[in-house]
């Protein structure tokens, strides 16, 4: 056993695992550091592969770049976001299931049933450039010129896209500074809201502050707490101490 | 080692890839998926560039790497618009859109 089966097996069952720990995970976040997992260890078999630049693109691009873009929309979607993994289609995930296995299996059958001949390698192909990324810059900037230039077209017009897609319209309009000076100096609060409570046991800012006269106030929360159920009550301290 | 053996694994993840767009059902994760078959396929070209000898199999799975980020962040773009109108990233809520 050489030590390129030894990466092969190593890497490829752990790309195999991380790409399987993604279908299966219940939370969008977990799915998406499997993914990652299993897209280094795909980079990793690029090296073996002979292809040391792709190899480091695939993690500067897919794990870098791809993956984090993910994980930021999954904060921004909620990092709660689990997925209900029952059916709403009956028989849906055998259904499923029997067309990957078929599909699967024809492929790898066919794959594994042809002749393999030893593999040529790169190391003539690279030395007729002068190098691996020599060889590669010739064929991008040369024989691929055209695509290389549709491709910069292409990266240009996503940008764009994205911007017009995410692009969020202002429902109000924008409050003049003579309207948030009003707001603040003749509005029902002159001095600045109450600060949260802070406890013994409990320095969140979800804690209200205690009035002087035992109520809690609700100003003194942010307005994301300020909904039902959301509050801790300052009280539950002295009860729990009781 | 025998070669093939990098194009059956790049066969295993795109089915695993194929089985995820199948089933799961948050947007987000039917796109990693999609994300995984695409690193498959570069695993293939690349996997078969060597087996050839030849280099065009690494400038195409380079290109593909090129346009896929170039998806996601469309893509994304759009999960994202459609979350902010559903609240929602199911994709069995976006069946809503064509009424």
């Amino acid at each position: 056993m050489n030590g390129e089966s030894v990466v092969f097996w190593v890497s490829g069952t752990f790309a195999v695992a991380g790409a399987l720990g993604m279908v299966v995970s219940k939370k969008a976040v977990h799915s998406a550091l499997w993914v990652a997992f299993a897209m280094i260890n795909i980079a990793v078999l690029y090296f073996t592969l002979e292809a040391p630049f792709l190899g480091t693109t695939q993690i500067i691009v897919y794990t870098g770049a791809v993956m984090m873009l993910f994980l930021f929309v999954l904060m921004i979607v909620g990092v709660d976001s689990s997925d209900s993994l029952l059916e709403t289609i009956k028989g849906q995930r055998l259904l499923a299931a029997l067309f990957a296995l078929t599909f699967g299996g024809v492929v790898v059958a066919s794959i594994a049933s042809t002749l393999a001949s030893p593999s040529a390698g790169l190391a003539i192909a690279n030395a007729g450039y002068g190098g691996h990324l020599q060889a590669i810059a010739f064929l991008v900037f040369g024989q691929y010129l055209f695509a290389f230039e549709v491709l910069s077209a292409l990266l240009i017009t996503a940008a764009l896209g994205a911007m017009v897609l995410a692009h969020n319209e202002r429902w109000a309009p924008r409050k003049t500074q003579d309207q948030l000076q009003r707001e603040r100096t003749m509005g029902n609060h002159v001095t600045p809201l109450p600060a949260p409570g802070v406890m013994a046991r409990n320095n969140s800012v979800d804690t209200p502050a205690l009035l002087p006269d035992g109520s809690t106030s609700i100003e003194s929360l942010p307005n994301a707490f300020r909904g039902e159920g959301k509050v801790a009550k300052p009280n539950s301290i002295e009860e729990a101490g009781k | 080692m025998n070669p093939n053996n990098y194009l059956i694994l790049a066969a295993i993840l795109f089915t695993i890839g194929v089985y995820g767009v199948l089933v799961r059902r948050n947007a987000i994760i039917v796109f990693m998926s999609v994300e995984l078959m695409l690193n498959a396929a570069n695993l293939a070209f690349v996997a078969a560039a060597r087996n050839t000898g030849t280099l065009d199999g690494l400038v195409v799975a380079f290109f593909v790497m090129v346009v896929a980020a170039a998806e996601v962040v469309v893509g994304l773009a759009i999960i994202v618009t459609i979350f902010r109108t559903r609240r929602s990233a199911s994709i069995d809520e976006a069946s809503l859109m064509k009424y």
